[in-house]
């Protein structure tokens, strides 16, 4: 890349990955960084273009028509169900067909599209070890998935349609750290409920390894479908023992009606489908992102579970990249 | 069909009752020359006597020095992460809390006797057995006898029915032990890793048997045999007789099986008086005999009809050793 300064396209990079994924990318010699999201970003590094637009709205294209854009990294899929369907559904669907479209016009010769691990959905009978050929399952219960896993098939079409661009999906495990994704939020609970008689094998990622996959899948020449995880698969309880947590044991066989009528009544947090991610495995085979991507995680659970629980997450003086640097090195 | 009238089912009725009635006098005549529940009494007589020796002295107990060397053993040829536990969920130091439980079955309750139990290769091997006893306590009896008096001790990884996973407390337990869901991927990577693999291909039909089809298989499946080609793995069959009597599945109550969601739901003569304890087993000798292991060749992914008869193989080799061992014993209970 020598000479010439590479552009890298951010989507949500207001979102806690597209700003880590910012601040590593824009340190690195020939690269330069724009990043699209309705959402401020706090701190931006000044060499850093933020536009705070839609990426459904026309405006988006102009950045794509006037320069010649090297990677695009889609991060800005929202997951969450609280959201009106709708919106939450035009948003992922539409917004993923957007970019792929600007990709196909403007000859973008790289998309990385960060689709989630959960489009495989946990359940009873899935093997201990999930490939990236299995069938997209997440939504068999759990209806507020299904535009996540069209964001991932849309993207999946992309390799037949247009195979000049190399477009990769990236599913990673559980991912921790200072985000507010349902994994860490759960982990923060003062009483971490558990269903009592189910103790399923959970795989979770560091935030800082979820963006080392970003940064390998955009290696020129890498296309296709990856799981990324991180550590060994471990018990639910010990990774709530690692957070060091106490356990709230709840019986499965009223808990479902009750959550799902205090979630309408806005009294709950979570429809009771995500009560399934506490019940049964979903735990995937990382070894084509090992073998291909050649991705190797640097943190381990305890320091991925650390992460999620730093203390300063909620008062909004999250200084990450640095700070995370310093927690490493004081423990060792 | 016509409808059929009240006074239709009031004549089914009788004639069942006819039936039954004209059974019980051609049993109680045939109890004047052959007298059963003599017999039983005296095995079961004999049966508490050994069980209450065995109690008594304690040396159904495994040595707790014994204990650690054999999980330490396990402990050494394991891939297991930070927390102890491997991708599938097994923690061979969860065993410690089995090893008394095991202890009780295998010795006080079932007084097991295993034949050729160093048949049992090293590395990769599938034991194939008989699924019989409405609860899997034939898994339970196998997967003792590999792990406290197989040399070196080795826990077979159990193919557990789907259904079975689902169930709170017990599914996670049975992963904690080294069972995994049936799954042939599981299988194969399980395999792949050298490990011994226990298949039961008659699966939930063979299990929830009534008890007049005892001792009498139900089809195989054939995936085993197609992932023993695959991995090139050899195959110990296996026969447990005695299992067959723990339990007595009068007929299986279908319509509250499809209630409760289970694959079936055994009727036992003490279900009336005692409900659900009905389905504990009753204190039965269990011969469990080990085959010589067989080896197959031949292409995985060949026609049911070229995979067919190796199954039948694996059956008859389960099937000989079946009749040898009902022609060995003496009774139930001895």
């Amino acid at each position: 890349m020598a000479g010439k300064q590479s552009l890298v396209v951010i989507t949500g990079v207001g979102g806690r990955l597209g700003q880590l994924l910012a601040r590593r990318l824009h340190r690195q010699p020939g690269v330069h960084v724009a990043g699209i999201d309705r959402r401020a970003f706090p701190r931006k590094p000044a060499d850093v273009e933020h536009y705070r637009i839609d990426i459904r709205r026309k405006a988006a294209e102009e950045l794509f028509r006037t320069r010649q854009v090297d990677v695009i990294f889609h991060c800005g899929v929202m997951h969450d169900p609280r959201k009106g369907t709708g919106e939450h559904h035009s948003w992922n669907i539409r917004g993923t067909q957007q970019i792929l479209e600007f990709a196909h016009r403007y000859n973008v010769p790289k998309v990385v599209i960060l689709s989630t691990g959960d489009v495989y959905g946990p359940a009873s009978d899935n093997p201990a070890f999930i490939t990236e050929d299995a069938p997209l399952l997440g939504a068999q219960r759990f209806a507020a998935l299904r535009d996540l896993i069209a964001v991932d098939m849309t993207a999946q079409s992309w390799f037949w349609k247009h195979p000049e661009i190399e477009t990769v999906v990236l599913r990673p495990a559980h991912i921790l750290g200072a985000t507010h994704n349902a994994v860490s939020n759960y982990l923060r609970l003062p009483r971490v409920p558990v269903l009592y008689g189910f103790d399923p094998m959970l795989q979770v990622l560091h935030e800082e390894d979820a963006v080392t996959a970003l940064l390998a899948a955009a290696t020129p020449g890498v296309r296709g479908v990856f799981n990324i995880v991180g550590p060994d698969p471990l018990p639910l309880r010990k990774l709530i023992e690692v957070a060091g947590k106490p356990t709230l044991e709840l019986p499965h066989v009223v808990l479902p009606s009750v959550v799902n009528r205090m979630f309408q009544m806005r009294f709950a947090e979570f429809p009771a489908a995500e009560l399934d991610y506490i019940r049964y495995a979903a735990t995937m085979d990382g070894s084509r992102a090992r073998e291909v991507l050649r991705f190797r995680h640097a943190y381990t659970v305890r320091e991925a579970v650390a992460a999620a629980l730093r203390q300063d997450i909620f008062d909004g003086s999250v200084e990450v990249g640095r700070k995370a640097q310093r927690l490493r090195t004081a423990r060792v | 069909m016509p409808r059929r009238t009240l006074h239709d089912r009031y004549a089914r009725f009788q004639k069942l009752g006819l039936q039954a009635a004209n059974q019980l006098q051609a049993f109680v005549a045939d109890q004047r020359e052959r007298p059963l529940w003599r017999q039983l009494g005296e095995e079961i007589g004999e049966a508490s006597q050994d069980m209450a020796a065995l109690l008594l002295s304690g040396t159904w107990r495994t040595p707790q020095d014994e204990v650690d060397r054999r999980i330490a053993q396990l402990l050494q040829g394991q891939h297991l992460g930070e927390f102890g536990v491997d991708p599938f969920g097994y923690a061979p130091e969860s065993l410690r809390v089995m090893v008394p439980i095991l202890d009780f079955l295998h010795r006080v309750w079932f007084r097991a006797e295993c034949y050729d139990l160093n048949r049992v290769p090293e590395g990769r091997v599938l034991l194939i057995s008989n699924h019989s006893g409405q609860l899997p306590f034939d898994g339970m009896v196998i997967a003792s006898a590999m792990l406290l008096e197989h040399e070196p001790p080795r826990i077979p990884r159990t193919m557990v029915e789907k259904f079975a996973t689902a169930l709170p407390g017990f599914g996670d337990l049975v992963y904690r032990c080294g069972s995994v869901t049936g799954l042939p991927d599981n299988c194969r990577r399980l395999l792949e890793n050298d490990e011994c693999v226990l298949v039961f291909p008659e699966g939930a039909r063979g299990i929830s048997k009534p008890f007049r089809e005892r001792y009498r298989m139900t089809a195989f499946g054939h995936g085993f045999m197609r992932l023993a080609l695959e991995t090139n793995t050899p195959i110990v069959p296996i026969a447990v007789v005695g299992a067959e009597e723990q339990t007595i599945n009068l007929f299986d109550f279908k319509m509250m099986a499809r209630l409760l969601h289970t694959p079936s739901l055994a009727i036992t003569p003490l279900m009336p008086v005692i409900g659900p304890l009905a389905m504990l087993p009753s204190p039965v000798k269990y011969r469990v005999y080990f085959g010589e292991p067989l080896k197959f060749e031949g292409d995985p992914n060949d026609d049911e009809a070229v995979i067919a008869p190796k199954v039948a193989v694996v059956k008859n080799a389960i099937q000989g050793m079946l009749d040898r061992g009902l022609r060995e014993r003496r009774g139930f209970f001895v």
